[in-house]
């Protein structure tokens, strides 16, 4: 990550946050908007942040994964259906029930990555033509069960959707009983730490994605296994011929990558709402894969691109709350349609590389032969 | 010598590939401190014999022994385990790992976990002081020379404590100079020790170098002689089967007008560096201007701002008058240029496609091939069987894909697309890299026919042999620089070796 | 004697090379419909029942009467015209080394254009359009944004690098969140009883006329087949598929062979998204008389399937659009009769899909050598 990628990154989101302070301004105190925006932005950005970093294990390893959206579909799916089962079927304690949905989600992500594994790694089929066909084997797989497991004939739920266990709780982080007796009698003081701690105030997968981050970059570029991964990305039969074997680093890979993915599902269905929709994912795993190659395959890099797509999506979310206050020569703002066209915007300007290019892993995307 | 206890052999192996016996009944042996060179063409199983060794492949008969014991070879960890270390040709290095990190790689320094690169530093420089092989452990690969490189190959198989070292055609991307250097390095190793098997197909290094020699050919083992029993037309002899004639029948020759001249073009390559400065040159009808020099000193760079395939960044390119500078490929090749690619796979075929389709890759759009946008079968068919006799392309027929093909009759389908057209100026680069010496007799007798019709020929090769056959002059290229030309008649192989190591450069 | 002898073989040879590049995506077919009938199973569903809804469904049957029969085969027609052209649309571009997955959008750009001209011209004109004006007008205005809409991608794959995979499906989302924004109000259909995001219906001079009375088959049909024909013709005949093809397979023997690479990268795109546009085009005016908000969803996925299930070939594009057309269209009878939901189909589907792409799959199971090339796409991020 070079200084001219992240100072884009800094203003992109500076523009963003602007743009909202001075709407909402007139509703509420500037510290309290950025504050609620950071902490929407650190949210929305889990699934993108986790999405990228199964790119960066992918990718690193020299497997391209345009898969992730489809992985992320099934895994929002099968994590909030092992956590309905659970709770409905076997009558576990919602908590338990959601936690096993998490593991569930986690799981269906490693399963749908064995399958690209063993398309793109042992039968080296094209990597992007593999991918696709995840994709497309999460739509019509969840659009199926979603519909048989509940409304078909000799349904355990009787033709409805039955309530979930519900979502992961929010963790407190005490800033502000840290807090309250240095304010001591001043409320101003007291409520801006209120409205700073929102920020750290965060559910546990998407404090989960910031620590993996820093794990990620550490183990890619500090350990034997990174060591490892990124030459097999490099230059393969280099690795071959010191006796690495390409193949088997390259499955384990696949199978962290999906893990993540599957993370990023649970997110959805799991920790933001408790409920499944078809079509959920709504192409957040590719704009992931544009987040892992502006952030040039690094952790770091790909977690600081996936705050600015949070943050545009933070945008089209705090513009509903200020609809009312917006002034009318910025009438388009009320417009989520246009609004929501941010990211995707964003993902192709990004992808232009006119903020400067980036290099894939050289063997990314080749399949290994002898 | 002989006396010295056996440390490898291999016995009666053969490995068949789909279509190519590449290893018919092999036998080879190697002794404790001793250089024995494998020598053979390109083609004549000699990488495939090092591949098995070293656990690559696993071959389909026979066996192999390591001091004395049967070895069971599957996997390079297996070789290495073993003690046998192998320097490929094509560098198994990755350009964006330090030196330190490429040493270690498969055989990590761990510490809490996390890579130890500080203890692998201090063991490649006790190497490098042990050996004479001056590395700096800290960087980045990619950044090195070609023969810095080799080195770091070399340390790796060291730091993994080899005692068989095998050279996979280590001279390729080396001066004259680097490459007395590198028998210095092998001399240092077998003093210590260390076992080398060298392969290469120059008869010089073999007869300088080697303590035995082995010659195969079509995958068979020919003889192994010593080098004080032989000389160079019995080794040739042996390698290819007959009389080679080491020389090209080149006559004396008239050059006429300037065709191309290049006046103090400027080339930057894909990653923005500046890999050709202010070079200028001309090349006249019928002579042939060989351009020397070790490779990735700006030669691919060149042709590809001379052919239209990258633009210069300044400086000018004229064609018989006509200013082509950064024109793109169609304006030049209309303006009467033929140009045989460096990498015939990648720039010259596209291999899906037919013999004929890929004989009209560069006309398809004109007539006869095509009349008002539509191809016209008959004319490729015919075009492409009138070239398939003239230039003795061994295949079934025309409709045959261009990647089914071997690399010399792939090399005759350009050679001849390009030189049956009606031509000024011929770029030919690295013409004959990787084929056999039948089809490289061809392409020189080729090329010459060319210059003696008046055409101007520009020759970039890697082979200093090779430039001194072919050329009236030779120009020497070093980092982006042209930095001497002079009659071919005037200079000495060991001159032209020292400019192409960059000696006596002067700066004007 | 001679010449008869090798006529035969030609013959031979031409069958033989049919069989060989059909025998996998019918055996990829074939196992696909076994592992759907295991999950019918599994489900609680009846297979052979299952099945032979949708084959009565999409073909009919002696059971159901001749009107009933030819009803179900005009609608497995009906169906398969969109997916003809989407097909095409993404073979056009593997062809040319590009992979699109972006023909939902660009169908929905084409369909809403030709919504617009086929309702909007006669108000702005303030007069009547003969129907040899108009129809051609909205199809071609429909094709044509279609094609520009790809384009954008094109040109930024050509001059930035910016890979084409992921700016398609960008340019999806564009596309739907915009048509949202525009059937929800601008193009919005005004009649007081309507609540959906549609627009209003197109005027009787942009409509396609059936080709039977009382069938819904209509031109756009044949003139699907014509344009797979077409595209057959444009990428083996002409220089300029000769170009496609070349830059598919090789860009840089492409640049080395004088071919504008940058500029047949826009062209093949903008091409593809025509046909793309057609399909939507298609549908407006010859079926539906109207675009509505979610109806290209599906289709770009669907696309892709079939370009890979028919290898590429207009040919078995064509084949491929109508077992996909009848799986479709066969649906409601297979749920009619099992009470199983439609989307089991879209499971099917993406099994056949799984089993064409990883022919290796089937080739191992099948014990068959491979003999062709593999295809390869993916040229990694950097353009």
């Amino acid at each position: 990550m070079d200084w001219k990628r992240f100072g884009f990154i800094a203003l992109i989101i500076t523009v963003l946050f602007g743009v909202v302070v001075v709407v909402g301004q007139a509703k509420q105190p500037p510290l309290l908007i950025i504050t609620s925006m950071l902490a929407t932005t650190i949210a929305v950005a889990t699934p993108l942040t986790l999405g990228a970093l199964s790119g960066v294990y992918c990718e690193r390893a020299g497997v391209v994964n345009i898969g992730i959206e489809g992985m992320m579909l099934t895994a929002a799916f099968f994590g909030w259906l092992g956590g309905i089962y659970m709770f409905q079927i076997y009558h576990m304690d919602a908590m338990v029930s959601i936690v096993l949905g998490v593991f569930f989600a986690i799981l269906t992500g490693a399963i749908m990555a064995l399958l690209h594994a063993v398309l793109s790694i042992t039968f080296k089929v094209d990597q992007i033509i593999g991918g696709t066909v995840i994709n497309i084997l999460a739509v019509g797989l969840t659009g199926f069960l979603n519909r048989q497991l509940f409304f078909g004939k000799g349904s355990v739920f009787g033709g409805s959707v039955p309530a979930s266990p519900g979502v992961l709780p929010t963790i407190h982080v005490p800033i502000t009983e840290l807090f309250t007796s240095i304010c001591g009698s001043s409320a101003a003081c007291l409520e801006n730490v209120q409205a700073v701690n929102r920020v750290f105030d965060q559910k546990p997968i998407a404090m989960g994605a910031i620590l993996l981050v820093f794990l990620s970059h550490y183990v890619l570029f500090n350990t034997r296994w990174g060591l490892r991964t990124r030459a097999v990305g490099e230059h393969p039969k280099a690795a071959d011929t010191v006796g690495i074997n390409v193949a088997k680093m390259r499955y384990a890979n696949v199978l962290i990558g999906g893990m993540f993915a599957g993370l990023a599902g649970a997110y959805f269905t799991i920790e933001s709402v408790p409920s499944f929709e078809p079509l959920l994912t709504n192409g957040r795993g590719f704009i992931s894969l544009a987040a892992m190659i502006f952030g040039n395959w690094t952790p770091i890099g790909a977690w600081a691109a996936a705050l600015v797509f949070g943050a545009s999506q933070a945008l089209l979310i705090n513009m509903q709350i200020y609809r009312d206050v917006i002034p009318p020569q910025w009438a388009f703002l009320q417009q989520s349609y246009i609004v929501g066209l941010t990211p995707y915007i964003l993902t192709m300007f990004i992808l232009t590389g006119i903020i400067g290019r980036t290099t894939p892993p050289a063997a990314d995307g080749v399949p290994y032969e002898k | 010598m002989s006396e010295s206890p056996i440390v490898l052999e291999a016995k009666g192996i053969t490995k068949q590939f789909p279509g190519v016996l590449a290893n018919d009944n092999v036998n080879f042996d190697l002794r404790k401190g001793e250089i024995h060179a494998l020598l053979g063409e390109n083609g004549a199983g000699k990488s495939t014999l090092m591949n098995l060794l070293y656990g690559l492949h696993k071959p389909d008969k026979g066996e192999i022994t390591v001091n004395g014991k049967n070895a069971i070879i599957h996997s390079p960890n297996d070789s290495i385990e073993l003690g046998i270390g192998m320097v490929h040709q094509h560098f198994m290095l990755i350009p964006v790992f330090s030196v330190a990190e490429n040493v270690m790689l498969g055989d990590e320094a761990v510490k809490n976990g996390s890579l130890d690169r500080n203890s692998v530093a201090k063991k490649i420089t006790d190497i490098s002081k042990q050996y004479g092989l001056d590395v700096d452990p800290n960087a980045l690969v990619g950044t090195l020379p070609v023969g810095i490189q080799q080195r770091v190959e070399i340390v790796k198989t060291l730091y993994r404590n080899a005692e068989i070292v095998i050279l996979d055609e280590p001279t390729a991307v080396l001066t004259p100079q680097e490459a007395e250097d590198l028998f210095r390095i092998m001399r240092d190793l077998t003093a210590r020790g260390v076992s080398i098997i060298f392969i290469t197909h120059k008869l010089k290094e073999v007869l300088a170098v080697a303590d035995r020699i082995t010659v195969m050919r079509a995958g068979r083992v020919i003889n192994t002689v010593k080098p004080s029993e032989t000389d160079s037309a019995q080794l040739a002899n042996m390698m290819v089967g007959r009389q080679v004639i080491l020389t090209v029948d080149k006559q004396d020759h008239e050059a006429a007008d300037e065709i191309l001249k290049v006046e103090g073009i400027t080339v930057r390559d894909q990653r923005d560096l500046e890999t050709v400065h202010n070079v200028s040159f001309s090349v006249r009808g019928g002579e042939v201007l060989g351009i020397a020099g070790v490779q990735g000193n700006g030669q691919t760079e060149l042709s590809e701002a001379l052919t239209g395939l990258r633009s210069p960044t300044s400086g000018k390119v004229t064609i018989d008058g006509k200013d082509l500078t950064g024109k793109p490929p169609r304006i030049i090749t209309e303006a009467g240029l033929a140009h045989i690619p460096e990498d015939r796979q990648r720039h010259g075929l596209v291999l899906s496609y037919s013999i004929a389709d890929n004989m009209a890759l560069c006309d398809y759009y004109h007539a006869p091939f095509s009349s008002r946008g539509v191809l016209q079968p008959k004319a490729l068919d015919e075009n492409a069987r009138k070239l398939i006799s003239a230039f003795d392309v061994r295949t079934p027929s025309a409709f045959v894909n261009a990647g089914k093909l071997s690399g010399g009759n792939q090399q005759k389908v350009i050679v001849a697309r390009e030189l049956s057209r009606n031509v000024k100026l011929v770029i030919a680069n690295q013409p004959t890299r990787g084929l056999d010496v039948g089809s490289i007799e061809y392409i020189h007798s080729e090329i010459i026919k060319m210059r003696d019709r008046g055409v101007a020929v520009l020759l970039i090769s890697a082979e200093l042999d090779e430039i001194m056959a072919l050329s009236d002059r030779i120009a020497v290229m070093y980092r982006g620089q042209i930095v001497a030309i002079v009659e071919a008649k005037k200079t000495t192989r060991e001159q032209l070796g020292l400019w192409m190591a960059g000696a006596h450069v002067q700066t004007a | 004697m001679q010449s008869e002898k090798q006529s035969n073989s030609l013959i031979k040879r031409i069958l033989q090379s049919i069989s060989d590049a059909s025998l996998v995506p019918f055996l990829a077919i074939l196992t696909a419909v076994i592992i759907g009938g295991i999950i019918i199973k599994i489900v609680g569903g009846d297979p052979f029942l299952a099945y032979k809804g949708l084959i009565e469904g999409s073909f009919g049957s002696p059971e159901l009467g001749l009107e009933k029969s030819l009803k179900a085969i005009s609608e497995t027609a009906v169906w398969s015209t969109p997916y003809i052209f989407a097909g095409l649309a993404v073979a056009l571009a593997f062809k040319g080394g590009l992979f699109n997955i972006g023909a939902e959008g660009q169908l929905a750009v084409g369909a809403v254009f030709s919504a617009l001209i086929g309702y909007a011209l006669p108000e702005w004109l303030g007069f009547d359009l003969p129907v040899y004006i108009h129809l051609p007008l909205a199809i071609i205005v429909g094709m044509l944004m279609g094609g520009v809409w790809a384009g954008i991608v094109g040109a930024l794959k050509a001059y930035t690098g910016g890979h084409e995979v992921i700016n398609t499906i960008m340019m999806n989302y564009i596309a739907l969140n915009t048509t949202s924004f525009l059937l929800n109000g601008v193009m919005k259909d005004r009649s007081p009883t309507n609540v959906i995001a549609r627009t209003p219906l197109i005027a009787e001079s942009a409509r396609m006329p059936a080709i039977f009375d009382g069938l819904r088959v209509h031109w756009g049909f044949v003139l699907a087949l014509l344009v797979a024909f077409f595209i057959w013709w444009l990428l083996n005949k002409t220089t300029l598929g000769f170009e496609i093809r070349t830059v598919g397979l090789n860009p840089d023997a492409a640049q080395y062979a004088g071919i504008n690479v940058k500029r047949t990268i826009i062209l093949t795109m903008m091409l593809s998204g025509m046909l793309a546009g057609l399909a939507g085009s298609i549908e407006v005016t010859g079926l539906n008389y109207r675009h509505e908000l979610g109806f290209s969803i599906g289709y770009g996925y669907d696309a892709i399937a079939i370009a890979l299930l028919g290898k590429s070939h207009p040919l078995g594009i064509v084949l491929a659009s109508f077992l996909f057309a009848a799986m479709r269209n066969g649906a409601t009878r297979m749920q009619f009769l099992t009470q199983l939901p439609v989307d089991l189909i879209s499971m099917i589907q993406a099994l056949i899909l799984l089993f064409v792409a990883a022919d290796a799959i089937i080739r191992y199971i099948y014990r068959i050598k491979s003999k062709g090339e593999r295809v390869v796409l993916t040229r990694g991020w950097g353009g």
